[in-house]
């Protein structure tokens, strides 16, 4: 018999064991990359691969952990990336060394969000269940709908904010950088894998080090039973709001770095769907399973790419895995049936083993 | 203790401590006046008047349906009362939240257990701490120095808590994963976890053997003594509520019909009433 | 703003409305038996839309251009024709995806209802083409004038809000009743016992999903007839809308998506002609976050208190 291992030893090796994943994808992928084994096509997707990764971790945080369904999370993802963007081009002369305004704009993205959140968490958190899922849509797609009609430059004097062109009356030598509709473009690239990578070591650590500490486990106290958390003196609205806004400071991260990949970015990236598209990998994941997500995240944006042969035919394969995948995790039917299957196909093989034998 | 006792035999009632002095006249812990709740048009609980003294084990009893678990509700701000004042400590929890009940005083346990059931039995003692050890998010985000001292007095705090009912075996255990008994003696813990002046128990007993029952009443008894606290008690085990309450109060209806010692209320001819029906045949 | 401006733009809203109403109808019946969120409802919508402009184009040139068979047989064949399809993929969709999670978490549903949802918009993809197609109105593209000319109000404007009217007062008839319709409404309340009485849950459930999907159809046919491109993606906006329609009135009830869906209608109208053209949808969204916060269950939703 192996002895038993404690929970808290138990926890350790798990959470060793997510970050060892991590770094080791990393490593593997950068020699692969350095050697130029990587396709075209694989090396674009290096970044949004971390940009999901922290996206699916963060939103586990609110769905998983804290137990609120958020429909809106691509939202926060678009306030980072915007802000982040923004921040970019302002802060060019400023910082002109690339790598340390790239961390200012993660920073600006991060905060912004985090506040997007604040705010929006204080009438989302008043309500429960589906109604909570359904304003956390709404937010989603008013945000998308406002940055789709906001135009901000930059000229000497500082950022300006319009609702057209025109109207932002940018000095001489200034920039629009978001321009309503067509999207923020013609800002620096400044996002790099090293950089994405660093950034979902950093979110692991934030989620991770959260969920095993008083704050945590208050979280998971509300989750389990609201009422009795509340009973033990543990404020309901002070925690959600925790989680809620450490999710959307680390999915405007995610945006920021997201977007200082491309060199251009539009409001209606980050819509509803993308929003689903998230909260897919964290429930694949498995709810409240950091790892899960990460690797839910991580294949499953590589998958649609891996299926490029059947380009036609890709989406129609990924939603047809989606629903098999939650038939069989979920039906308690068709696991026993399977399971039924199973037990026959042993029967049969171990029958097979005494003929075996008895010759 | 418990092996003396042989199944089926009547439970004997422990030796009442010695409580220095009766001090419900003297500054209660908890004074109710008039207070009340309607649900729509149902009135649940009406016109409670009721005082605990500091360190008074009460008890709260009555027939099924008689408003004895809104009244902790009432009392943990589940519910907002319709009417009428809770004074905990002299002071109005007037507009106050369930949790900012238990910061001040209160503390409760649920008829039908509210454990965090997916969480260890330690980690359900810690989240009963969670007001008496405290260090701000981001020394646990970055396990600072604090981190690792707190968690420690939080260990340590939750076995000491866990060891009056000698569970501290089972603290890696899940909690959900407990047999009923020790469920409750958990949800006991937890609740006094949260350095309550007031311990509120909802059926503590139910589902209980005999000699567990006479476990739990030795241990409510010691909680008081040691933790020098009030306790009340909603019970339908007669010998439990008769064996160890000072003070017991009967309600019908949401009404008060009875209050007093339990010699008091087993004369008490409403109570018998309530209890077994009025004997009149027909209505 | 005149009032011939005014008495257009409400009965354009209430038209559109009308149309949310009927969606939303479909989300709040499925929701309230069987406490799912159907997020492929809306690409229902999308091919109800298609089958009925199939139907109508082959139709249409067998009949002389211009009499009154050729608006009328094509249309009314193309509606019941998209009912019949709808219907059955209705139940089929239950049968195979819903069904067998009867147990499973609301999360894992709903998961398994965005899956659908793709996989309807990508069959569509694959079956029809992503190129949009112009949608000819079911009722022909005629107007009456009003007002001495002043108000003009399409045929398709009329026939829409008359249908509301229609499947309002049928939908009430029918769940106050009808056998079929009680026992819907009982197992909306509990289903372990309706079980119990004898009523048949699943076929109960499976009833619900035809009805829904076929008033899908219908709401498939006159939003094209009113915004005529038709595309894969026509339904899910549609649908997120008529969802929050739902949840506006309080989902569940039946009632509360009709007037769920008529308020988001003359919201939408009156905000596009008043105040913003392209911020109608944060205002949209910011009045239902609003309702939500003075009533959480929405407009005729029930309040339930938690039992401790």
């Amino acid at each position: 018999m192996m002895k038993q291992l404690s929970p808290a030893r138990k926890r350790l090796l798990d959470n060793a064991l997510t970050y060892g994943i991590v770094i080791v994808a990393y490593l593997v992928l950068q020699l692969l990359s350095g050697a130029e084994l990587l396709s075209s096509t694989m090396e674009g997707l290096l970044i949004p691969i971390c940009a999901y990764v922290i996206m699916a971790v963060s939103l586990n945080l609110v769905v998983g952990i804290s137990g609120e369904l958020s429909l809106g999370h691509a939202g926060f993802m678009s306030v980072g990336a915007f802000s982040g963007v923004v921040a970019n081009v302002a802060l060019q002369q400023l910082i002109p060394v690339n790598s340390l305004r790239l961390v200012a704009a993660l920073a600006v993205g991060a905060v912004m969000a985090g506040f997007a959140g604040f705010i929006i968490g204080i009438p989302v958190l008043r309500l429960r269940g589906d109604y909570l899922a359904i304003v956390t849509l709404a937010f989603g797609e008013i945000i998308k709908n406002v940055i789709n009609c906001l135009y901000i430059g930059v000229d000497e004097n500082g950022i300006h904010f319009a609702t057209n062109q025109a109207a932002l009356a940018l000095a001489e030598g200034g920039k629009a950088v978001v321009k309503g509709p067509m999207g923020a473009s013609g800002y620096t690239k400044l996002s790099s894998f090293t950089a994405g990578f660093i950034l979902v070591l950093i979110t692991l650590v934030i989620v991770l080090n959260l969920v095993h500490s008083r704050a945590g486990r208050a979280i998971l106290a509300l989750r389990d039973n609201r009422i009795a958390a509340e009973s033990v003196g543990i404020s309901a609205t002070k925690y959600k709001m925790m989680a809620f806004v450490t999710s959307s400071v680390l999915a405007g991260a995610a945006g920021v770095l997201y977007a200082l990949s491309f060199g251009s970015i539009a409001a209606k990236k980050f819509d509803f769907n993308a929003s689903i598209l998230v909260l897919v990998y964290v429930v694949l994941g498995g709810l409240g399973n950091i790892r899960g997500s990460v690797i839910a995240a991580a294949l499953l944006v590589v998958l649609p790419e891996l299926l490029r042969e059947f380009y036609d035919y890709r989406m129609l394969v990924y939603a047809i895995v989606l629903i098999l995948v939650m038939l069989l995790t979920n039906s308690v039917g068709i696991r026993q049936f399977l399971a039924q299957r199973f037990v026959r196909l042993g029967r049969v093989l171990s029958k097979r083993a005494m003929k075996g034998v008895e010759n | 203790m418990a092996k003396e006792f042989q199944k089926g035999k009547m439970v004997p009632v422990p030796s009442r401590s010695i409580v220095p002095e009766r001090d419900v006249d003297k500054m209660p812990v908890l004074e109710c006046s008039h207070l009340g709740i309607d649900f729509g048009g149902l009135t649940a609980v009406n016109e409670l008047n009721l005082t605990i003294g500091r360190t008074e084990i009460a008890g709260l009893i009555g027939p099924n349906g008689a408003g004895k678990t809104t009244v902790f509700n009432l009392l943990t701000k589940v519910y907002q009362p319709t009417r009428g004042t809770i004074l905990l400590n002299g002071k109005d929890t007037h507009g106050m939240s369930t949790t900012q009940v238990n910061r001040a005083g209160i503390a409760r346990t649920f008829q039908n257990i509210r454990l965090f059931s997916n969480l260890t039995v330690e980690d359900n003692v810690r989240i009963g701490l969670h007001n008496q050890v405290r260090y701000p998010m981001w020394d646990g985000v970055f396990r600072l120095p604090r981190y690792w001292k707190q968690e420690k007095v939080a260990h340590e705090k939750a076995m000491e808590l866990l060891s009056i009912f000698h569970m501290e075996d089972l603290a890696q255990h899940q909690a959900g994963s407990l047999p009923y008994g020790a469920q409750r003696r958990l949800e006991i813990v937890r609740a006094l976890a949260t350095n309550p002046r007031l311990l509120l128990l909802d059926e503590p007993a139910a589902g209980m053997n005999p000699s567990e029952t006479h476990d739990l009443m030795e241990n409510i008894i010691k909680i008081r003594d040691t933790f020098q606290i009030a306790i009340m008690l909603i019970e339908h085990d007669m010998n439990l509520v008769m064996g160890i309450c000072e003070g017991i109060c009967v309600l019908n209806f949401g009404e008060v019909i009875a209050k007093g010692t339990s010699e008091e209320i087993q004369r008490n001819p409403k109570v018998i009433e309530a209890y077994l029906g009025s004997g009149k045949k027909g209505g | 703003m005149n009032i011939t401006n005014l008495l257009f733009n409400l009965v354009n809203g209430i038209s559109l409305g009308s149309v949310y109403a009927i969606i939303a109808l479909g989300y709040t019946m499925v929701y309230g038996i069987a406490k799912m969120l159907n997020f492929a409802h809306g690409d229902v919508i999308m091919v109800g839309a298609y089958i009925c402009f199939f139907t109508m184009s082959k139709l249409s040139s067998l009949f002389a251009p211009g009499s009154l068979a050729a608006t009328v047989v094509p249309s009314l064949a193309g509606v019941l024709l998209a009912m019949v399809v709808c219907t059955v993929l209705g139940v089929v969709i239950e049968r195979l995806a819903y069904k067998p999670l009867r147990q499973a978490p609301s999360l894992a549903v709903l998961i398994t209802a965005i899956g659908v949802s793709y996989f309807l918009q990508n069959s569509a993809l694959l079956l029809w083409g992503s190129e949009p197609r112009i949608f000819t109105s079911i009722v022909g593209s005629g107007s009456i004038q009003l007002f001495g000319g002043q108000l003009t109000v399409a045929y398709t404007t009329i026939v829409t809000m008359l249908t509301c009217v229609v499947i309002m007062v049928a939908l009430t008839l029918f769940t106050g009743g009808t056998k079929m319709g009680k026992a819907m409404r009982a197992c909306s309340e509990d289903k372990g016992a309706a079980m119990l009485m004898g009523i048949d849950v699943n076929r109960t459930i499976s009833m619900t999903f035809a009805i829904g999907s076929a008033l899908a159809a219908i709401a498939g046919a006159l939003l094209c007839s009113a915004y005529p491109t038709l595309m894969p993606t026509t339904g899910s906006l549609p649908g997120i809308r008529a969802f929050t329609a739902a949840v506006f009135g309080g989902i569940g009830s039946i009632p509360g998506a009709m007037l769920g869906g008529i308020l988001l209608g003359l919201i939408e109208t009156f905000t596009k002609s008043y105040i913003t053209t392209n911020l109608y949808d944060a205002v949209v969204f910011g009045v239902l976050i609003v309702v939500l916060l003075v009533k959480p269950t929405g407009l005729l939703g029930k309040q339930i208190r938690e039992k401790v």
